[in-house]
């Protein structure tokens, strides 16, 4: 048993480990300065924090009617917000081409009504993110709203809080932690998004060419950039399991 | 202004039927076993468990009525409660946890500020005022639950064990401001517990509720002197015997005991334990009710101890470990019973 489990551990390490050490470390900082990293990095960091806020704002109503409401068919549409974690990122990507392309489901509508075209734009690439990412957001604010103690909630009714400041007042901040959570999830996993993106909003640079497109495009010909990109996304991710320890390596913050 | 209720709900295995009418300034206090449903009962009539049958009448304001359709959701009475484990908000500062529920019944920020701190004052708890609950003990807790309730100046005020999550010395201390409180408050106060103390302290009027339904509704030293539920009679340490009366003579099972008094039909019987008297061997002399029995078990109760007997009347009594040494009793050895007619109480059932 311990030979096998050394054995994964090295398999898990030793990519990490080259990543680390094949890194050109003298020019790192001119290699995320170039422009087109520059200009990846700022999209990166616009189109994961629009994303994450639209998650917020579409997915906790969601997350508090799996949990509190008896909506009919409620497992059905939970395995349906589930479905984009265990989809391959291209086939979300596809489908979004089908559903909001432009002639898509409800994007050649949206194309005919005001020329809206969300392929090959930010906004689609925001929207291939949110499409992905949303997922890690409902889970955890619904396993958080499941969690929390709801007595509190109704302490609030009788003290005359009606619903919505009973959700503003006492839900809300009582499940915080649920919430700073799974946003940090799902900002982590739009900043990493790429199969849906490049399929769904391809990679325009300074409009759709996030980070992850650009360590792919980058690869040829410019590594030490793509490395350099690398190492900046796996620093980001490292710092999201660090501030999430608690809850996701099983210690408690303070230990 | 009268609380006014009849309270059915069902509700897995209990089925729960009350009849509650509490008027202006008064305290009745809900006595019962565990699962007897009382906390259901405040649930109820705080709006948090709807009514299956009955009607809750805040004065002339009607808040549940299934057959007229009609449930005014908790944040629209005029009620407070007062939860088991306090229930503060534990995000919030103590004096916003108090000016929560002005808040949310629209009193301005400063305003509700302003009589948060005044009802902290009175607690004397200025000096946490800031602080988060998790910094309060069990009794300052309560204490700010208490005035959390109160400063919404509710018209009914329900309290739900408000004191079994404290600690013996707490729990005097507490129960006795809580007593001072409720006589202070102008609205109707119902309070849930098991313990016939705290309610023997804070309320005007006991209702005891077993299984779903009142067994008695009376004023606490009536309810005390003359239960009508085993329930009572040992929360109180008495015997309570249920028995026909023919003149003086009771039937108890298949046994006869003398009373002092007539009475007629069904009654019930209370015997002190310190008014039943053991003996080696059988007493001479004016006791009427006289006859041996084997003794079952065996207390030691603080400096008394409680002696089970068996049939034909099954009774405690409550003697010194001295007699009891001097009896030579034990658990299984026999001893004759005397009990003055005098000693028993007796009341239609």
């Amino acid at each position: 048993m311990a030979v096998a489990a050394a054995v994964t551990v090295a398999f898990l390490a030793v990519p990490v480990f080259a990543l680390i050490t094949k890194a050109s470390w003298g020019t790192l900082w001119g290699d995320l300065s170039t422009p087109e990293a520059r200009s990846a990095l700022r999209l990166s960091l616009v189109c994961s924090l629009w994303a994450t806020a639209l998650s917020i704002v579409f997915g906790v109503p969601l997350a508090w009617m799996l949990a509190r409401s008896r909506m009919p068919a409620r497992n059905l549409v939970r395995a349906l917000v589930i479905l984009p974690m265990v989809l391959p990122p291209v086939v979300g990507g596809v489908a979004l081409l089908l559903g909001f392309g432009r002639r898509g489901l409800i994007g050649g509508w949206l194309y005919d009504l005001d020329g809206i075209q969300l392929t090959f734009s930010t906004a689609g690439a925001v929207l291939a993110e949110t499409f992905v990412a949303m997922p890690f957001l409902v889970i955890t604010v619904e396993a958080g709203l499941r969690s929390m103690d709801r007595r509190y909630e109704e302490a609030a009714s009788t003290l005359g809080a009606g619903r919505w400041t009973v959700f503003r007042r006492v839900t809300v901040p009582m499940i915080l932690p649920s919430l700073v959570a799974g946003a940090a999830l799902t900002w982590a996993r739009a900043l990493g998004e790429f199969g849906a993106t490049i399929t769904f909003a391809g990679s325009i640079q300074g409009r759709t060419e996030t980070l992850p497109l650009a360590v792919y495009l980058q690869l040829e010909g410019h590594q030490d950039v793509a490395v350099a990109l690398s190492l900046l996304l796996l620093a980001v991710s490292l710092a999201v399991l660090v501030s999430l320890r608690g809850r996701w390596l099983g210690m408690s913050p303070s230990g | 202004m009268t609380l006014d209720a009849r309270v059915g709900v069902v509700l897995g295995s209990l089925d729960l039927d009350v009849e509650l009418r509490v008027d202006d300034g008064e305290v009745v206090a809900v006595l019962g076993p565990n699962g007897a449903g009382k906390t259901t009962l405040l649930r109820a009539l705080a709006g948090l468990t709807p009514l299956t049958t009955g009607r809750v009448r805040i004065g002339e304001l009607v808040v549940d009525d299934p057959a007229l359709g009609v449930l005014v959701p908790p944040e629209r009475r005029p009620c407070a409660m007062v939860f088991q484990e306090h229930l503060l908000f534990p995000h919030l500062a103590v004096v916003d946890n108090i000016a929560f529920g002005l808040r949310s019944r629209g009193v301005g920020r400063a305003e509700a500020d302003r009589r948060a701190r005044t009802w902290l004052d009175r607690m004397g708890l200025s000096a946490y005022a800031n602080d988060k609950p998790h910094a309060l003990s069990g009794g300052q807790a309560q204490r700010v639950a208490l005035a959390r309730a109160l400063a919404t100046d509710p018209q009914v005020l329900l309290l739900d064990e408000p004191l079994s999550a404290l600690d013996a010395t707490t729990r005097d201390d507490v129960r006795r401001e809580l007593r001072d409180h409720l006589r202070a408050f102008a609205g109707c106060a119902v309070i849930v517990t098991h313990d016939p103390f705290d309610a023997a302290v804070v309320a005007d009027r006991l209702v005891i509720v077993e299984s779903g339904h009142v067994v008695q509704d009376g004023l606490v030293a009536d309810v005390t002197a003359r239960p009508r539920s085993g329930f009572v009679a040992d929360l109180m340490g008495i015997n309570l015997l249920t028995a026909t009366a023919d003149g003086t003579t009771l039937r108890v099972d298949g046994a006869e005991l003398t009373a002092a008094d007539a009475h007629e039909g069904p009654v019930f019987v209370v015997v002190a334990p310190s008014a039943i008297a053991l003996y080696g061997a059988r007493p001479s002399g004016s006791p009427r009710n006289v006859w041996s029995t084997r003794v079952d078990e065996l207390h030691l109760v603080g400096d008394r101890a409680r002696v089970h007997l068996g049939a034909p009347i099954p009774l405690v009594a409550e003697v010194t470990p001295a007699a009891l040494a001097e009896l030579d009793i034990a658990e299984g050895t026999e001893t004759w019973v005397a009990v003055k007619a005098t000693q028993l109480v007796v009341y239609p059932r």
